[in-house]
């Protein structure tokens, strides 16, 4: 009985040869995700064009901030980084007229603090725009210090009209989708949530001054 | 001294086959959660500021990014741009986006954006800057990026 048997290969070695690969991954290659907070530039717009959109200035809220890092608001008002969003929150859930495109009055805004509208802060959601103006000297910490307090406002609104719509706050509603990217009811859902209130800023090109 | 001697015996040896394994398990780990290091700094290493409403960066391909900090050198002022390997100036940025466009589909581009990697110290002229120049072509997706801090902070 001859038994022919090919020799075993060692595999002694094996094990440092996927050490020396899980070592130079490590090395080589990061974990950390990374975060941004995503806004969009205007379009490119010819020079001094006819048709210029005039908004009513009660559908604005203009937000200056100098060189040395200070925060004015519809130019009259100083205010810290800590007291800006419940202003925003109170311009945006104003709701005291028509929105644009026909929609009607905004009927799920709650108004100000007491409920009231007031008059000066914007018609409807989807009109409000706010206008961020800078200077360039301004630190770029405060300025993505702003756009958090603005983004945190969005998403505070957000959160309770998916809440009372779909019983899910917004940012739960993202996250499913970052993790289930072909669904469309979800795409829907969010988009509608997203013109409830949409995101309007504009950054006006900071001044030499 | 006989009882002791007894007790002398040859342990058997740990066997070590399975320790490829476990080891190509710790590889296939990092190798799918981790991502390549793009780049390396030629600025000081941006030091990003804080934010809570911060989102996920989707797809990383469809991401080109600008760096801003400051000099390495000790005694420099002043903003530094810094392109893939290369630090540079804003009339950079425009071929640098164009050249990031190159291979993709439409749909691709329409879906990429402009990520700024800045110092917290950065003055909002040079990011501006460059801004202009990102309307210029078109590239109007931006983002900030911050480092996120904890919801409940």
């Amino acid at each position: 009985m001859s038994r022919r048997s090919a020799p075993e290969i060692n595999a002694g070695s094996m094990a440092d040869i996927a050490f020396l690969l899980l070592i130079f991954f490590l090395v080589a290659t990061t974990m950390d995700i990374d975060t941004v907070i995503s806004r969009r530039l205007p379009q490119k717009q010819p020079p001094k064009t006819e048709n210029q959109e005039e908004f009513h200035a009660r559908n604005v809220f203009e937000i200056n901030i100098n060189r040395n890092n200070q925060m004015l608001i519809e130019k009259k008002e100083y205010v810290q980084l800590e007291d800006l969003k419940v202003k925003v929150l109170e311009f945006l859930d104003n709701g005291g007229g028509a929105g644009s495109n026909n929609v009607g009055n905004c009927t799920y805004c709650q108004g100000g603090p007491d409920k009231t509208v007031s008059s000066e802060m914007s018609d409807h959601p989807n009109k409000a725009i706010i206008s961020l103006r800078t200077d360039r000297g301004t630190s770029y910490e405060m300025f993505v210090a702003v756009h958090d307090v603005l983004g945190q406002a969005y998403t505070e609104l957000r959160n309770r009209e998916a809440q009372r719509l779909y019983g899910v706050s917004y940012e739960d509603l993202i996250d499913q989708k970052f993790n289930d990217k072909e669904n469309v009811e979800l795409d829907e859902k969010i988009k509608k949530i997203k013109d409830l209130f949409p995101e309007i800023i504009s950054e006006v090109e900071p001044a030499n001054n | 001294m006989s009882k002791f001697k007894k007790q002398n015996k040859t342990v058997p040896q740990i066997s070590t086959a399975s320790l490829p394994d476990v080891v190509f398990m710790l590889l296939f780990f990092f190798m799918t959660v981790t991502s390549m290091r793009e780049t390396e700094f030629k600025i000081k290493e941006p030091v990003l500021p804080n934010a809570k409403s911060v989102k996920k960066v989707e797809d990383k391909n469809l991401v080109s990014t600008v760096y801003i900090g400051k000099s390495i050198k000790e005694g420099t002022s002043g903003d530094f741009i810094q392109l893939n390997d290369k630090i540079a100036q804003v009339s950079d940025v425009r071929s640098f986006i164009m050249l990031s466009r190159v291979g993709k589909s439409d749909e691709d581009v329409s879906r990429m954006s402009t990520v700024f990697k800045a110092d917290k110290g950065t003055k909002l002229g040079t990011v501006a800057d460059i801004k202009k120049e990102l309307r210029e072509i078109d590239a109007l997706k931006i983002a900030y990026a911050a480092s996120q801090t904890r919801k409940d902070q």
